[in-house]
């Protein structure tokens, strides 16, 4: 339910405690995995023109650790930060993310799927973020429709960025 | 921490998969209630009770017809959902614009070290 396609990014909810993005790229995917995990590359795109880039940080090895912020446009400051759980260059890569703007950030983190998928030339990516229990998920979206609202868009990052 | 009631909002409403079954039941047009009972394989007051939830956010209306009372889904209600959605979706749209310009470069990149090899 509640699926949306505007633009050329797919956003659905497969399940209560589910996001699944999807999207294709005009790139082989050694490119994509290449864009995705070098520090440098990501602060070109990461900020999604909707702020600055202040720290990207990847450690990409079992166990190594992320964090990304970024010094959005009439937000302020948002933080995130995971740890990688599995990787299998070019093909898949699972970490967690934790949203450093509520509080037991590392406790609710999502754990995000990341799979890259070849299609010909192409690469077919999607990003599953699973949120740990519908309770985690509930706490920020189900505490009433404004504050529950505002919540949700303070965990999924940018949106209320997106908003402005 | 403190949890809010159940009924509190549209998030909550849909929640549930079983009162999303029924809004996607209702998407295909009105019903009575014997319809969801049926179609959904639950006793009635079960259904009556997601009906009661997701009447309490808008989500669904109800209009007498003779005996019976027929139930609509009224998707204005689940706009904040949707804005949810489509705001997230329009951030990741931008993340993958610029994404794209960099895979652009890296792709000529490649293929100029390539020609030159």
């Amino acid at each position: 339910m509640a699926a949306v396609s505007s633009g050329t990014a797919r956003v659905t909810l497969p399940t209560d405690e589910q996001i699944l993005i999807t999207r294709e790229f005009d790139a082989p995917r050694h490119l994509v995995w290449k864009a995705w995990t070098t520090p440098e590359l990501v602060r070109r795109w990461w900020h999604a023109n909707r702020g600055e880039m202040t720290i990207c940080e990847i450690d990409l090895r079992v166990g190594g650790t992320w964090r990304y912020v970024m010094v959005a446009d009439g937000f302020g400051e948002v933080g995130f930060h995971g740890e990688y759980r599995e990787i299998v260059s070019n093909e898949r890569l699972v970490s967690t993310e934790a949203y450093e703007g509520i509080p037991d950030a590392d406790e609710h983190a999502a754990v995000d799927i990341l799979t890259l998928e070849e299609v010909g030339e192409r690469t077919r990516m999607s990003i599953l973020v699973e949120h740990p229990t519908k309770e985690g998920r509930d706490m920020h979206i189900n505490s009433g429709m404004e504050d529950g609202l505002q919540d949700a868009l303070d965990l999924l990052e940018g949106v209320a960025v997106s908003l402005r | 921490m403190a949890r809010a009631a159940t009924t509190a909002d549209a998030f909550n409403a849909v929640a549930e998969p079983r009162r999303r079954q029924i809004l996607d039941v209702l998407a295909g047009g009105e019903h009575p209630v014997n319809d969801l009972v049926v179609r959904l394989g639950l006793a009635q007051p079960q259904v009556s009770k997601h009906l009661r939830v997701l009447r309490e956010v808008g989500a669904v209306e109800v209009r007498g017809v003779g005996r019976q009372r027929l139930y609509r889904l009224n998707g204005e209600a689940l706009k904040p959902i949707h804005d949810w959605v489509s705001g997230y979706e329009r951030m990741w749209s931008g993340r993958f614009d610029e994404l794209d310009v960099v895979l652009e470069e890296l792709k000529e990149k490649e293929a100029e070290d390539g020609s030159s090899e």
